[in-house]
């Protein structure tokens, strides 16, 4: 046995070149099976982790997952917005601890623009309830002498190289119409957030009362002609805000959110909606269930090619290896330890080219991460591999074991058949 | 020694014997020279009498113990102990070293290991392979050189049956008569007997006996009429 398995590593080892692509190919589709599954369960952890402390998200009715993504994950576009009167209402409900209403719509740079409340940074909780905090400076005041203030998230803040005091203009929706600039009210950084791997750290914060001032001397998304007014003249207008995206609910307690969100849903001012930030994200992992099946099942797919790959090699091989075999029979080698010989091979090769996945992706995650981070919001973390990853790698390694056998029971029919005189 | 009698084989899927021999006894210690044309059932003869493989009637002993009475296993345990098997040509494994192909009998047979214990490198002296060949890759040697390796391991451990399959046929005729002697010497001093097959009638004269296989196979007579 262990005679067997020496001759086998010298076989091997004689073979290396075409052995060592085939693990590479291996180690590859490694790289995509437990990739997909980690990129699949940190977004999620990541999504999970975005919004907490939150019982009811409000907005204009329409889709739940669609004011979710908005309100909390600045994706998609924007739903209706709900009246300020409404909301003020809403807040004198017995059950609602705290309201912060949300505007969003306008961007710096690429970066979403979220107009609101100081109450925002007071209430807004993620992952495990953590609150946000300052790395530097502080929120905005939400007065009217610091109406033109400015709080970065961490990543707005490292990105575009803005420190305490800086100056920085507002373009109106997302930035892909030249020319619409708020330039004429800029605004200086008063705050930097601390990180928090939440898309809070790609968000600038505004008062609501300046999303008004900035859009006094504009309608339906373009300045008004001969309406201009300045920075200083925007101060004496009426800046209370007629209309807002969303908005945030806290409960005192948690038992009421059903009756609240009911209250909410027959709601007759307007017609309003409440979600629950876990049932929408629910909702949001079975929309995205599927493609993530998909994308597990091609990655499962291409292991299977590597797998078919080197049962292929290795029995390609097998023919100019009848001498080899030949010999070893003559030796004293039985046919079993042919079987075993040949099943090692693919098995070792399996398991180091599993092995190499392993250390390949490591690599990526540590290289790719800052770059996921910064562009998708996403943290990916480099961790033991979970329970889901376990299971892949040993599914990988089960199936190059059972592929191995089928070199390995060729090579021991062939031993059988051929004793000591080859017939090619 | 070797004893069998009332052998008939078929290869699998062939409908007539291609091998039927009614008697064939082999004494210990000695030489024996087989000489037959090509297709005469040279290879099938020496694969039933190295037990790899079984008649279809008949039986085959070595030192008494019937191949066939024997299971697959035991009886490759029974062949790395008690055979030594030399090939016509591409004897070695081209991956391992000079020295472990001559003690890759002595990694399937604890017997052979035994016996051999430190007398692989005598061995190898013996047979003119000096110790700056031991460590190459047996890919690297003449024809020459690569069948007396394949000779020191055919005989590492003192097998009781060497077997040698036209071991000569890739070398010229120098190398050739001193490959023999070299064998039947070597053979004589470790007490083995000594199967030699060939198609090169020149070389009868070395051996104790000489049988001719187009005689002793029944099966062959009409080809060789």
């Amino acid at each position: 046995m262990k005679a067997v398995l020496a001759v086998a590593l010298r076989s091997a080892w004689s073979r290396r070149g075409t052995l060592a692509l085939v693990g590479l190919s291996v180690a590859l589709s490694t790289v995509l099976l437990l990739g997909v599954e980690r990129l699949r369960s940190d977004v999620r952890e990541n999504f999970a982790q975005s919004v907490s402390g939150t019982d009811l998200i409000v907005g204009a009715r329409g889709g739940a997952l669609q004011l979710l993504l908005y309100a909390v994950f600045r994706v998609g576009g924007a739903t209706n917005n709900l009246r300020m009167e409404s909301l003020e209402e809403i807040a004198k409900h017995r059950a609602v601890a705290w309201m912060v209403p949300l505007s969003l719509g306008d961007s710096h740079r690429g970066f979403p623009v979220l107009a609101t409340t100081p109450g925002y940074f007071e209430h807004f909780r993620f992952g495990d309830k953590q609150p946000l905090w300052l790395a530097q400076g502080r929120p905005f005041s939400g007065d009217l002498p610091g109406l033109y203030e400015v709080a970065l998230g961490a990543e707005v803040a490292q990105r575009l190289g803005y420190r305490l005091g800086d100056k920085l203009t507002l373009s109106h929706g997302g930035g892909e119409m030249p020319g619409a600039e708020h330039a004429d009210k800029p605004f200086h950084v008063v705050g930097i957030l601390q990180r928090s791997g939440t898309p809070v750290d790609r968000t600038l914060h505004i008062s609501l009362q300046a999303m008004q001032a900035i859009h006094l001397d504009w309608a339906a998304g373009v300045p008004l002609p001969g309406q201009k007014l300045s920075a200083e003249q925007a101060r004496a207008a009426d800046l209370q805000p007629k209309q807002v995206t969303a908005a945030l609910i806290g409960l005192k307690n948690r038992a009421a959110v059903f009756a609240v969100q009911r209250a909410l849903a027959e709601f007759e001012a307007e017609p309003l909606m409440a979600v629950l930030p876990g049932v929408a994200l629910d909702e949001l992992w079975d929309v995205v269930g599927a493609g993530e099946r998909a994308l597990l099942a091609m990655s499962a797919l291409v292991a299977v090619v590597s797998l078919a790959g080197l049962v292929a090699v290795v029995l390609a091989g097998l023919n100019e290896r009848r001498r080899e075999l030949a010999v070893l029979r003559a030796v004293g080698a039985s046919p079993r330890h042919v079987l075993l010989m040949l099943a090692a091979e693919g098995t070792g090769v399996t398991l180091l080219g599993v092995l190499l996945g392993v250390l390949l992706l490591a690599a990526v995650i540590v290289a790719l991460a800052p770059w996921l981070q910064s562009n998708y919001g996403i943290t990916l973390t480099l961790s033991a591999p979970s329970a889901a990853q376990w299971g892949l790698l040993g599914a990988v390694i089960a199936a190059g074991l059972l592929a191995s056998l089928v070199p390995g029971w060729r090579a021991y029919r062939l031993s059988l058949a051929d004793g000591l005189s080859p017939r090619s | 020694m070797i004893d069998a009698a009332g052998l008939r084989y078929r290869w699998p899927g062939s409908r007539e014997d291609c091998l039927v021999i009614d008697s064939l006894h082999v004494d210990a210690g000695r030489s024996v020279f087989l000489h037959g044309p090509s297709g005469s059932g040279k290879s099938t003869l020496l694969g039933l009498l190295a037990g790899v493989l079984l008649p279809r009637t008949g039986h085959v002993r070595l030192l008494g113990r019937d191949w066939a009475a024997l299971s697959g296993a035991r009886r490759d345990a029974f062949r790395a102990d008690h055979v030594g098997y030399i090939f016509q040509q591409f004897n070695l494994l081209p991956y391992l070293s000079v020295l472990d192909n001559v003690l890759l009998p002595c990694r399937f047979s604890a017997l052979r290991q035994r016996r051999a214990e430190a007398g692989a490198e005598a061995l190898l002296e013996r047979v003119g392979l000096g110790a700056a060949l031991w460590p190459r890759p047996a890919s690297r040697l003449s024809v020459g050189q690569q069948q007396r390796v394949a000779a020191a391991r055919a005989l590492i451990g003192q097998p009781e049956l060497v077997i040698a399959d036209e071991p000569t046929s890739a070398l010229d005729a120098a190398l050739r008569d001193s490959f023999v002697a070299l064998l039947l010497q070597q053979c004589r001093a470790a007490g083995s007997t000594l199967v030699f097959v060939s198609h090169d009638e020149r070389l009868a004269a070395h051996f104790d006996t000489t049988l001719a296989l187009a005689q002793i196979n029944r099966a062959a007579l009409p080809e060789a009429a």
